[in-house]
């Protein structure tokens, strides 16, 4: 053991090893900083900008009153938001079961054959698919057979980006059930469905219901996928074989005009997208958090 | 291999006028994990109402032994077991019984404690309800002997509503045996039981498999000498996929037959 113990001198030898990495140390700490404060600049900027804006577009008469003609005193955006709220909502309520399903098939069926293989590659592309693919999509299959935009259209393009984001994280938080817990359920006498139903979906409920909300913010801004198949409309409706009305594409339409009073309602409108997309980031972390 | 069982019960037993019968035979079994041989043409018997402890390096199969009991390596394709496994003249490889029936009648607990994301009551009733419809009296009176007998129903009896994964190391790992003796199984496999708690726990767990031997067979797998030696009345050495020897736990921790067994007990090897 002695021969390990420093020598009278090993002392000298260190320190200018230990001083370059203190440097070392102290470079890297100043460039995630500066990594950091870089990227939050922008993000506070357009938080800034945002509520700016669209503060002082915020009314009763937003939550109230339809979309207004040009350059008209008034107006809101009530067809918007509740056509939005609809497509929204359905479009998950369509794609959470299928999402969830097929990721149980992935993490708990299909973790050996080919045809697991496959659909999670099929999956990953449809993941990174750009949505205006989609959109353009549901618009050759659906619009152009019925020869009509329709809210219909637009739930399905919708849904369609929910399932692969569902899919994904469903099954990654299935992978994180322990294997012991799956077999203290099977050592019992358990059939396989109720395992899973009872024991490994139910340890996996925090992370798929995230999941889920994520889903929720990522398809309340999209424009792109609802511009070929909602398209927009001018007047409030609850017909959903109708065009619909939704905030994203009335952003775009307003932002893209001449007429002050849209602009103005343009911003309002983003600013209510940023408010919903922020506060279920928030729930979907207060939701993870409370169940980890 | 040849062992007798039945030549009286050893002086460490606690119920030395009981005869000793077999409950598990097992004959000229053999293992394989795809290509690799776990288990080497092992042939023993698991005494009723008795512990058998397995001891023996890592790797040895002696977890490997005790999945084939419960057929838990089915759940992996490449796994297969040859040879047999016979209790209560059924051989438990072949049976043409459901497996769930032969899980419910060989519980078994793991290394980690393992409660299911449910209450305390839940995590009992569980494995109940797979078995049997009763009502709820009848159930509440389940969960409650069965705690009792995990040695856990006074540190629980006023939260049965709260998660499973609310308790401590110890008290979670009760819950699993609990979990177990609630579906009412001959057979309780061990498989480490303990190589996660702390000592007090580990105490508790111990004492307890020293009582539940009055009502059921149990089988331990152990990395603890010490602990083979206080609570089984049985134990076989394993060392690569063979059972170099087995007998009374006194004779192989005080005079064991071969050289390798008393290397091993004694630390000098493994």
């Amino acid at each position: 053991m002695s021969a390990v113990l420093p020598t009278p001198g090993a002392e000298d030898r260190r320190l200018p090893l230990h001083r370059r990495r203190k440097l070392v140390n102290a470079v890297a700490l100043v460039l995630s900083l500066a990594a950091m404060a870089f990227g939050l600049f922008w993000l506070v900027w357009i938080l800034f900008e945002t509520i700016h804006l669209g503060v002082t577009g915020l009314s009763l008469q937003l939550f109230t009153e339809s979309t207004p003609a040009p350059n008209v005193e008034g107006g809101g955006l009530a067809n918007a938001i509740v056509g939005s709220l609809i497509m929204v909502f359905a479009a998950t309520a369509l794609g959470t079961p299928v999402g969830v399903f097929a990721g149980i098939y992935l993490a708990e069926y299909g973790q050996r054959g080919w045809l697991g293989s496959v659909t999670r590659f099929i999956n990953d592309i449809l993941l990174s698919a750009p949505s205006i693919v989609i959109g353009l999509f549901i618009y050759a299959v659906v619009v152009a057979r019925v020869k009509s935009f329709s809210g219909y259209a637009g739930i399905l393009a919708l849904a369609l980006i929910v399932i692969p984001v569902v899919v994904r994280t469903t099954e990654n938080m299935l992978q994180l059930i322990p294997t012991a817990l799956r077999e203290a359920a099977f050592a019992l006498g358990a059939p396989k469905w109720i395992v899973i139903r009872s024991v490994t979906l139910k340890a996996a409920m925090a992370g798929v219901v995230t999941g889920v909300l994520l889903a929720l913010a990522r398809i309340a801004g999209e424009t792109a996928p609802l511009l070929f198949t909602a398209l927009s409309n001018q007047f409030f409706s609850w017909n959903l074989a109708e065009p619909m009305a939704n905030l994203p594409v009335t952003i775009y339409k307003f932002a893209m005009s001449p007429f002050s009073n849209w602009q103005q309602l343009a911003w309002a409108g983003v600013f209510l997208i940023t408010l919903g997309v922020l506060v279920l980031n928030i729930l979907a972390r207060v939701f993870f958090r409370k169940r980890h | 291999m040849e062992v007798t069982l039945k030549g009286g019960a050893s002086a460490a037993s606690a119920t030395p006028a009981a005869p000793v019968s077999s409950k598990m035979s097992v004959r000229n079994l053999n293992f394989y994990y795809g290509k690799f041989h776990a288990l080497k043409n092992v042939n023993l018997e698991i005494a009723e109402k008795k512990v058998t402890a397995f001891i023996g390096p890592s790797g040895c199969g002696k977890s490997t032994l005790l999945r084939v009991f419960n057929r838990m390596f089915e759940l992996y394709p490449e796994q297969r077991a040859e040879g047999e496994v016979v209790m209560d003249g059924d051989d438990l490889i072949r049976s043409k019984q459901d497996v769930a029936l032969i899980r419910a009648k060989i519980g078994m607990v793991f290394q980690k404690p393992t409660p299911f994301p449910m209450t305390i009551y839940e995590n009992i009733a569980f494995g109940v309800r797979l078995f049997e419809k009763m009502s709820k009296a009848q159930m509440d009176e389940r969960v409650e002997l069965a705690l009792r007998k995990a040695a856990l129903w006074n540190e629980v009896k006023d939260k049965l509503g709260q998660a499973g994964t609310s308790l401590s190391g110890g008290q979670q790992q009760r819950l699993c045996i609990a979990r177990s003796i609630a579906v009412r199984p001959d057979v309780i496999l061990f498989d480490e039981p303990c190589s996660a708690l702390d000592p007090i726990s580990t105490a508790k767990i111990e004492e307890l498999i020293e009582e539940l031997k009055q009502d059921y067979t149990v089988a331990i797998v152990t990395h603890n000498m010490q602990q083979a030696a206080r609570v089984s009345d049985y134990t076989a050495y394993m060392y690569l996929g063979e059972l170099m020897e087995f007998g009374e736990t006194d004779q192989i921790f005080i005079k064991p037959r071969r050289r390798e067994t008393e290397d091993y007990i004694t630390g000098r090897f493994g």
